[in-house]
């Protein structure tokens, strides 16, 4: 489900958002945000005051109730177009749906149903062409499937009986072959069914961060619903008169509307940056506990590593030129189609110029691998002789015992350095020719280009990365250290995992982990973070709490910096919004007071036109920045890898000091603007 | 050497002191507020303490959760406070009366014993004229005790509710009480009133000695109804007669044992009207120096305790340093206003050379009186040393102010800290977004309950302090002790509910606050400042306490250096002040501008 990015004011978007913003006014919605909600009281009562007003005054109350009805409307906006993004893709993926026709095997016959009745334990057949009509395991065959629809890419990918590829999805094609399915899910609770309804945002739960923002949000609006209330009896003491449409501007610029109105917002555009990047969270609040990871528990191969042993370098024994080492070694894995074969032929041409060369016209055969030999190599054949001439290469004892049966010695020499490339981390492969032991070919695991970089940046932002992998401690001890994580478990088991996410989660840290095999799902269920890999099994998908489309690993540190950015958007615009309070106090609370107290005019520090001009000004200023925050919102604060205490600074001064000057700068340019065109 | 210069070598010796006692008092409270904590005054106390102990059924081993402590805490404020009211009541009965007062007036009595159990010591009365000693000394010593020792405990509970993890108790409300009382404040209070009497304060059981005047003097007073109250006309002015005074009467008693806590524990409540400023109870300028050190000296202390016990020595000093930083600006706005003084006064040529003088003692002077102000109302203490109503506006400002931020700046012995706590906790949280992790307090994750706890003791404190000012100012009996009208009249009684709800004490002298209805609102302001504010306090310590701790990594912020002192300032100045902005506009700050335009209350 790859979606095309979308330019952030898509009219497509925009349009029905306009219409929502509206639909969204009904009180029964509104009463869910307590600080649009007092806004929206606020407006209303306002709208009345324009009756009751005073004639000279009614144009100006009626200016405040339009612009008080703009900041709810505003809001609703922002919302809006967060769930517009969503229910744009919700759309296309509900057309997708189609109804598909099962083939349910019955006491071995087979009728066709429609996918929609079909329930969990059935068993469907799927041939060439056919859509699986449901989410299942593969319990017979294997086939070629196109999974395009869910995860975008083109490329097919295998789906088998047994084993850690078992899982199919709903929606997709069958491209070739005959597999039997059995049904895991239970009606109308699929894959697709719960994509759809995550990113329409039906079932959006408050996180637990927002939850606690909002209590502060709404603390907030009851303190300063409290000080607008007393302020009128505190009015008739000082015989000033503060009629309602003022003192609902005073506290709609006071209770922090910026931030209540953009908090859905922000918590929508952060699980839908989720979904651009192909991952499926199942929960904002896993999106959220990502920002919070202290541990990283990352698998070796396919993460760290490219998944690969790759040669890296010819150890010749004593007497045996390095070219005739490499020159045998190519020999032996001509027809060797394994990444590590292949990568010896390549070392070869790139050391020695060595080309590869046709087998049949060297007259050898191919030996391959099996478990028993744990060699392969080719047989020479010259001129059809009998005489074989045997080149091999494989584990050092299975070599050794080869020369040895041949008759040959296995010098001291190679024996020292196979032990020092296993110190390494690397693996030794040893080339032998009957009975003659040529040398040893260093196999290495190719870190992944850019991950060092990457773990720094996890380090800086205070995660710990931990590698896990079946390796031996001393090869996984080097990937370890050029890799740059900063801990691994080597020869781990799926119990050891689990054991580990536990112990750091008794120390209290938050763990994070990707995983794919059924054997991985206690410790996906167990991690605060868990990313199932698409690729990987039902169970897998089922265990963890967000899925990869693309079955990437790496993009767990994606997600983590989407988790913290949502915070940092929520943290940042409630210290913009709070901030702001200070010039709005400074434009409307001497406004209020200048009729009956001309002398606090030294207070009205901008200069504002007039008592009228400058509450209208905080309103409408008031208004406006929702408006002009909702890209910020959106996109979210931007994150670096800077460490919490610059972070902290950062926005202490672009949030925290800029909400205080800003508002000055905008009142007064709105307090101009009004005053030319005679709004005020 | 000119007034200014001395004022800022005054100053600096002050905050010198205030950082020298701040880590000896640390260490000490320390030990004192750990049930296994060894001091060298064990031999003296410890029989003492198992005594009390055994006498009240304590099991010392025995800790409570946050739910318990709350009620032992509250049962004993409760029988305390019932206690007082019933001395107070029957002091005619009841001996060490030379002066043979009469009983206490119900509403009076109620207010007095509130004030006193909420370490309040707000006075509708005048100490010499109608408490006997055994009410002064008993009555309400024993709160001047205890009430500080209940501030403490809670501190230490909250502390050790952040200290503490994944655990439930917060500690033993009667251990933490006893232990403050007998180990920390009864030594300190000998020590300290022997100093006092040695600064010729006086301590004494006599009868009050009678002085005949040199030359007979005609004053005017207002004149007082049968009930004891000031008498009104028709118009709701006060009556005042003219009377020849041929004698004084010249106040004895055992004042230095009753100032000593008085100080030390922020209660504030003087042993004579004029409180710190009469010659007996605050006799030299040491006197003074050292009464304004020993507000300060716990508050001071506790910080330095917070950053050990949660082993972080450098957040301790931050929050000791915000405190510091606010109470220097508060001072030396204070003190600037008042050296400004009075313009009208000076244009008639009235004003004494060197700005207000009006209300203030000769002896101390205007540095002397500022600083008192600004520190009576960092702190909770409430006891004066010049009359806070006639400072000049933004110098009244200042106190006002200090005790509307929820008296945070070292604050009353206890409530002070956790006052300050709760805007760290509030800080941490907006910040703790900002860096884009689950707010951590010291490894704490801050969540909702957290945050409700924290906002519901900055919702009380608004409510209490506005709902009744709001109420007071547009209702009969509201207005019927005001002495002055306009914005200064505002203030006055924006000030008492204030200095009601932080249980401060002190007053803007002009609210004649002895009636039924004042001795009553403020009565229950006082009781919600305190109580209400301080069961969501330990239903944050209850919380905290049972959280796991996240050990700190880069991800995290530190809650020490300049980046948190500015953090913590702003998050005080923006969400504790700004609630009380308008009101103080329509008081203080209008009244400034009126005076600047030539206008007086």
């Amino acid at each position: 489900m790859k979606t095309k990015s979308r330019s952030l004011f898509d009219w497509e978007i925009v349009a029905p958002a306009i219409g929502d913003s509206f639909k969204k006014l009904d009180p029964r919605l509104m009463v869910k945000n307590p600080v649009m909600f007092v806004t929206m009281v606020g407006a209303a009562l306002t709208t009345i005051g324009i009756f009751t007003a005073e004639p000279s005054l009614r144009g100006f109350v009626a200016q405040l109730a339009i612009w008080l009805w703009f900041t709810v409307l505003f809001a609703n906006f922002a919302e809006a177009m967060a769930e517009g993004r969503g229910k744009a893709q919700a759309a296309a993926l509900r057309r997708m749906r189609t109804t598909t026709m099962a083939r349910r095997l019955h006491n071995g016959r087979e009728d066709k149903v429609p996918a929609t009745d079909l329930e969990k334990g059935d068993t469907v057949v799927c041939e060439t062409g056919d859509t699986i009509p449901a989410d299942g395991d593969v319990i017979e065959g294997i086939a070629s499937v196109d999974e395009a629809a869910i995860t975008g890419e083109s490329a097919p990918v295998i789906r088998e009986s047994g084993g850690d590829r078992s899982a199919v999805t709903g929606g997709t094609r069958v491209l070739s072959d005959r597999i039997v399915i059995q049904v895991t899910m239970e009606k109308g609770g699929g894959f697709l069914d719960r994509m759809i309804a995550l990113v329409e945002g039906a079932r959006r739960q408050k996180t637990p961060n927002e939850i606690a923002l909002t209590i502060l949000l709404a603390a907030l609006t009851f303190i300063f619903l409290l000080v607008v209330v007393t302020l009128k009896p505190f009015g008739i003491y000082s015989a000033t008169v503060f009629s309602i449409p003022v003192l609902v501007a005073l506290l709609v610029c006071l209770i922090p509307t910026t931030i209540g109105g953009l908090l859905s917002a922000i918590g929508i555009a952060g699980m839908d940056r989720v979904l651009q990047r192909n991952v499926l969270a199942m929960s904002g609040r896993a999106v959220e506990a990502a920002g919070d990871v202290d541990v990283l528990l990352l698998d070796k191969t396919g993460t760290i590593t490219l998944g690969n042993r790759m040669a890296i370098a010819f150890h010749p024994a004593p007497g045996v030129a390095e070219n005739d080492l490499a020159a045998a070694a190519q020999l032996s894995s001509l027809a060797d189609e394994t990444p590590e074969g292949r990568s010896i032929v390549v070392l070869a041409k790139e050391r020695f110029g060595l080309r590869a060369r046709e087998m049949h016209e060297l007259e050898a055969t191919f030996v391959p691998f099996t478990a028993q030999t744990r060699m392969s190599g080719v047989d020479f054949h010259p001129n059809g002789s009998q005489a074989l001439d045997r080149i091999r290469k494989g584990a050092a004892e299975a070599v050794r015992t080869f020369v040895e049966t041949a008759g040959g010695a296995f010098p001291q020499a190679v024996q020292a350095e196979i032990e020092q490339i296993s110190r390494r981390g690397a693996t030794p492969l040893v080339v032998a020719s009957n009975m003659a032991t040529l040398g040893v070919i260093e196999l290495k695991d190719v870190v992944k280009g850019g991950i060092k970089e990457r773990f720094a940046q996890l380090r800086k932002m205070g995660i710990r990365t931990v590698m896990i992998t079946g390796d031996n401690p001393l090869t996984a001890g080097a990937i370890a250290a050029e890799s740059g994580v900063d801990d691994f478990m080597a020869e781990a088991t799926p119990e050891d995992k689990l054991k580990r996410i536990r112990t750091e989660q008794a120390e209290g840290r938050l763990v994070a982990m990707t995983g794919d095999g059924t054997n991985d799902a206690p410790a996906l269920a167990q991690a605060d973070v868990g990313v199932a890999m698409n690729t990987g099994t039902q169970a897998a998908r089922e265990a963890g709490n967000m899925v990869d489309l693309d079955s990437n690993p790496t993009k767990l540190i994606d997600i983590v910096e989407i988790g913290k950015q949502m915070l940092m958007t929520r943290g940042s615009l409630t210290t913009f919004s709070i901030a702001n309070d200070v010039a709005k106090y400074f434009a409307i609370l001497p406004a209020m007071l200048m009729a009956t107290f001309p002398a606090i005019a030294p207070l009205n520090v901008m200069n504002l036109h007039s008592p009228t001009s400058a509450i209208l000004s905080a309103v409408i200023f008031n208004a406006l920045i929702i408006i002009a925050l909702i890209p910020l919102a959106l996109k979210g604060v931007a994150y670096k890898a800077i460490g919490a205490l610059a972070i902290l600074q950062r926005n202490l001064l672009i949030y925290g000091l800029g909400g205080i000057i800003v508002p000055f700068i905008g009142i007064k340019l709105i307090d101009l603007i009004i005053t030319g065109l005679s709004l005020a | 050497m000119n007034t200014q210069l001395l004022g800022w070598i005054q100053f600096a010796l002050y905050v010198v002191a205030l950082v020298l006692i701040t880590k000896p008092i640390g260490l000490y409270l320390l030990r004192v507020l750990d049930a296994e904590g060894r001091t060298w005054l064990d031999p003296i106390f410890r029989p003492l303490e198992k005594l009390t102990y055994a006498l009240m059924g304590v099991n010392p081993k025995r800790e409570h959760n946050w739910k318990q402590y709350t009620f032992a805490m509250l049962a004993f404020s409760l029988v305390g406070c019932l206690f007082t009211y019933a001395i107070l009541r029957l002091q005619n009965i009841l001996p060490l009366n030379p002066q043979g007062l009469g009983p206490v007036s119900p509403d009076l009595a109620f207010n007095t014993a509130t004030s006193f159990t909420t370490n309040t010591n707000w006075q509708s009365y005048g100490g010499e004229g109608t408490m006997s000693y055994l009410s002064q000394m008993v009555g309400l010593t024993f709160h001047n005790f205890v009430s500080a020792a209940t501030g403490i405990a809670i501190a230490a509970a909250l502390v050790r509710g952040i200290a503490r993890h994944s655990a439930q108790t917060i500690g033993n409300f009667w251990v933490d009480l006893v232990r403050v009382t007998y180990y920390l404040l009864i030594p300190i209070c000998v020590a300290f009133a022997v100093i006092l009497v040695s600064q010729g304060m006086i301590q004494n059981f006599k009868p009050y000695t009678k002085a005949t005047l040199v030359e007979p003097m005609k004053v005017s007073v207002a004149k007082v109804d049968k009930d004891g109250k000031p008498a009104v006309d028709a118009k709701g002015n006060p009556v005042m007669e003219e009377q020849t005074v041929t004698e004084q009467n010249i106040v004895q008693g055992p004042m230095a044992s009753q100032i000593a806590i008085k100080m030390l524990g922020t209660n504030g409540g003087g042993y004579t009207n004029a409180n710190a400023a009469q010659p007996f109870e605050n006799p030299t300028p040491l006197s003074n120096f050292l009464q304004m050190l020993s507000i300060f000296s716990i508050g001071s202390g506790l910080t330095y305790y917070l950053g050990r016990m949660v082993k972080n020595q450098r957040h301790g000093w931050t929050v000791w340093a915000v405190m510091v930083a606010l109470f220097i600006a508060g001072v030396l706005l204070a003190w600037h206003s008042e050296v400004a003084g009075n313009p009208i006064h000076q244009h008639l040529g009235v004003a004494a050379a060197d700005g207000n003088m009006e209300g203030k003692e000769v002896r101390f002077g205007i540095f002397n009186s500022a600083l008192f102000a600004t520190i009576t109302t960092d702190a909770s203490c409430g006891a004066v040393n010049s009359m806070h109503d006639s400072f000049t506006p933004l110098g009244g400002f200042v106190p006002l102010f200090n005790i509307q931020l929820g008296e945070i700046i070292f604050g009353g012995v206890g409530a002070g800290l956790y006052g300050m706590l709760v805007f760290v906790v509030l800080g941490v949280f907006i910040a703790g977004l900002m860096v884009g992790r689950t707010p951590e307090y010291l490894g704490k994750k801050i969540e909702s309950y957290d945050v409700k706890m924290a906002m519901l003791a900055l919702l009380i404190l608004a409510v209490d302090i506005l709902a009744f000012s709001a109420w007071a100012v547009v209702s009969k009996w509201g207005l019927a002790g005001l002495n002055n009208n306009g914005p200064h009249g505002l203030s006055e009684i924006l000030y008492a509910f204030s200095s009601g709800t932080g249980n401060n004490g002190s007053a803007f002298a002009g609210l004649s606050a002895n009636t039924p209805w004042y001795n009553t609102t403020l009565g229950i302001a006082m009781l919600v400042g305190r109580f209400l504010m301080i069961v969501p306090i330990l239903g944050l310590a209850g919380s905290l306490v049972r959280k796991k701790i996240t050990p700190a990594s880069a991800g995290t912020f530190p809650v020490y250096g300049g980046t948190f002192f500015i953090l913590l300032i702003g998050t005080i100045l923006l969400i504790g002040a700004l609630n009380f902005l308008p009101a103080l506009t329509l008081g203080p700050v209008v009244e400034h501008f009126l005076m600047q335009g030539g206008k007086l209350f």
